[in-house]
């Protein structure tokens, strides 16, 4: 591994929260932020990428990755039937075996939350909604706010909001914070994810300052992508979010949640995410409360995988749910 | 004139349509029948084979639902570029053994080639048929491919045994994994450039070299393989081994020491699908 070249230009010195009630001074703000090592954050989140995790710690990463899954259905043709069964999945992952763990959270678009509470019961995984006019946020603020009302009450525990990336590329940075300001505010108890979409945000530079933002406007979590836009989340984007979580913890001591969503397709990707929130934030994170995977074939590879530990036979699609 | 290079080939795997090396960045020496050094061999590892599983199942929907006329053109086309290379055929089979049965052996491999494609579209008529049934229904049988087809190359038949094998299973729409002999593997290698200029879709034919003792037992236990071809296993005691994994998950087994050819070796890889329909009087 390098350790001649240092990407991680922290945030330090002495953190004053802006003005918040001027575009000019939160334009200000956003910029003194450092710039992004562009070449150093891709070598790091590589060279984090190359550990080989065996055995145990493999399984142990296997479950925790399970047990770290938004299970995620955001399609034009999702029916009652088919959030139904992703409940199912998400309470019982492998029919054959009942020691896997269940998922943190099933994430559907706002309709399907009702439908969803109920498929799931007493079990302890929570309903996520998109909300806000996902995935382009392109709707008026008072449409949004009722996208975002109406999951609410029909008891969404968590809502995925998207930023508005029109008014961000316009340089209206204000405009995005208040509206995740007044997303928070309808969220009530809910908590608040906080889209970047960041294969929309084009520049490193543009993810640090969408990070920061997000989290001095109230969010709960700072989610990569809609996975509707490629590229969705990469190893380096991720590696940055979560050091921007890291930074506005040293300076606020506000602990923020890291979700990457779209793209993370395999086991092996899973445990490379392990090993960037391991080695940025500590085992503190590594909990379900604070670091989830946007995914829906994931989980069918983690099964796999599992089969294979478990039996010493590699598995196949066979054995796990067609979805 | 300047005199030209002298470029070696570095025999590599074939997985999914490209040639990568192995995961595990091993090689092995091949020697011709005196013992003289050939080239190395790219050496796959159990990682590989689980590579070559994953390619060989996705590759299996296309291949298996295009129609039997366009198997049989692709087939066709592997024959014409073997015939464009039997020169180099020859003089790679005739490591291990004299020019003239070297010769015969090329020969034969590109005849059976052309043989099995023409089966593409036959298939249906000679295997299925039309049952006569006591009851109101039209009741037809037809064939469908097993699936995924892993096996093992005979060392005494470099290039015969190894087309026998492949195009006998992906004939009727199976994709296959082949592990070639690692005493004659370059013939193998030279089959699987003619097999990637073929408009064969990527995956639909696998070609690993390297230690069948090796990589055997994990594609035998393997869940999302279906099929597998132990005639070139010549270890009694691995035999045994393989067919007791394979029956984990009821795999078609052709068992060690069985010559299977032509119409019966098809029909190996192929599973029944009968289908009653009213006939409404």
């Amino acid at each position: 591994m390098s350790t001649s070249h240092n990407n991680d230009t922290s945030v330090s010195g002495t953190f004053e929260v802006p003005d918040l009630t001027s575009n000019a001074a939160m334009t200000k703000f956003l910029f003194g932020l450092p710039g992004v090592d562009k070449v150093g954050l891709e070598e790091r989140a590589a060279s984090l990428g190359t550990r080989s995790i065996k055995n145990s710690a493999k399984a142990e990463g296997i479950d925790l990755a399970i047990s770290m899954i938004d299970l995620t259905t955001l399609e034009g043709m999702d029916t009652r039937g088919k959030v139904r069964s992703l409940c199912a999945k998400a309470c019982r992952p492998d029919p054959m075996d009942a020691t896997v763990p269940q998922v943190a959270a099933v994430c559907v678009y706002g309709d399907m939350v009702g439908h969803a509470k109920e498929a799931l019961g007493n079990a302890p995984i929570n309903v996520a909604a998109v909300a806000t006019a996902f995935p382009s946020g392109r709707a008026s603020r008072r449409v949004k706010l009722m996208d975002v009302q109406d999951a609410v009450s029909l008891g969404a525990d968590e809502i995925d909001m998207v930023i508005d990336r029109g008014a961000w590329h316009e340089g209206r940075y204000l405009d995005v914070f208040e509206e995740i300001v007044a997303v928070k505010e309808v969220c009530g108890d809910a908590h608040l994810k906080v889209i970047l979409e960041t294969g929309e945000l084009k520049t490193y530079d543009n993810v640090r300052r969408a990070s920061w933002l997000a989290m001095l406007a109230g969010a709960d979590f700072i989610k990569t992508s809609t996975g509707k836009i490629a590229p969705a989340a990469t190893p380096a984007v991720t590696l940055l979010m979560l050091q921007a979580v890291r930074d506005f913890h040293r300076q606020t001591g506000t602990v923020i949640g890291m979700k990457p969503a779209g793209g993370i397709r395999t086991t092996k990707d899973a445990m490379k995410y392990l090993v960037l929130v391991k080695e940025t934030l500590g085992d503190r994170w590594l909990t379900p409360d604070l670091f989830r995977f946007g995914a829906s074939s994931l989980l069918n590879d983690l099964l796999m995988q599992r089969q294979k530990l478990s039996t010493g036979a590699y598995s196949g699609p066979d054995y796990v749910t067609v979805d | 004139m300047s005199e030209s290079l002298d470029v070696n080939r570095t025999a590599k795997l074939f997985i999914g349509g490209k040639f990568p090396r192995s995961e595990s960045a091993r090689s092995f020496e091949v020697h011709d029948q005196e013992g003289n050094f050939l080239a190395n061999a790219s050496l796959a590892s159990r990682k590989d084979g689980r590579d070559a599983v994953v390619a060989a199942r996705s590759a299996f929907s296309a291949w298996s639902s295009a129609t039997a006329y366009n198997r049989g053109q692709v087939m066709y086309r592997v024959a014409e570029i073997m015939q464009g290379r039997r020169d180099q055929f020859i003089a790679e089979v005739s490591a291990w053994s004299s020019i003239e049965e070297a010769t015969i052996e090329v020969d034969a491999a590109i005849n059976r080639w052309v043989w099995y494609a023409g089966w593409t579209d036959k298939l249906s008529m000679v295997t299925g048929s039309n049952n006569p049934v006591a009851e109101p229904f039209f009741n037809f049988s037809i064939p469908e491919p097993t699936g995924v087809v892993a096996g093992f190359a005979l060392s005494d038949s470099p290039l015969l045994g190894l087309v026998e094998m492949i195009a006998a299973a992906i004939v009727s729409g199976n994709t296959v994994v082949v592990v070639a002999s690692d005493r004659t593997p370059l013939p193998a290698v030279s089959l699987a450039e003619v097999i990637a200029t073929s408009d064969v879709p990527g995956g639909v034919v696998n070609i690993l070299t390297g230690y069948a003792k090796e990589i055997a037992p994990w594609l035998a236990s393997h869940m999302d393989v279906n099929g597998i071809d132990l005639s070139g296993i010549g270890d009694s005691e691995l035999a045994v081994e393989l067919e007791r994994s394979s029956a984990q998950n009821l795999k078609r087994v052709l068992r060690p020491n069985t010559h299977l050819d032509g119409l019966s070796r098809v029909k190996m890889w192929l599973e029944t699908k009968t289908v009653w329909h009213p006939r409404g009087y």
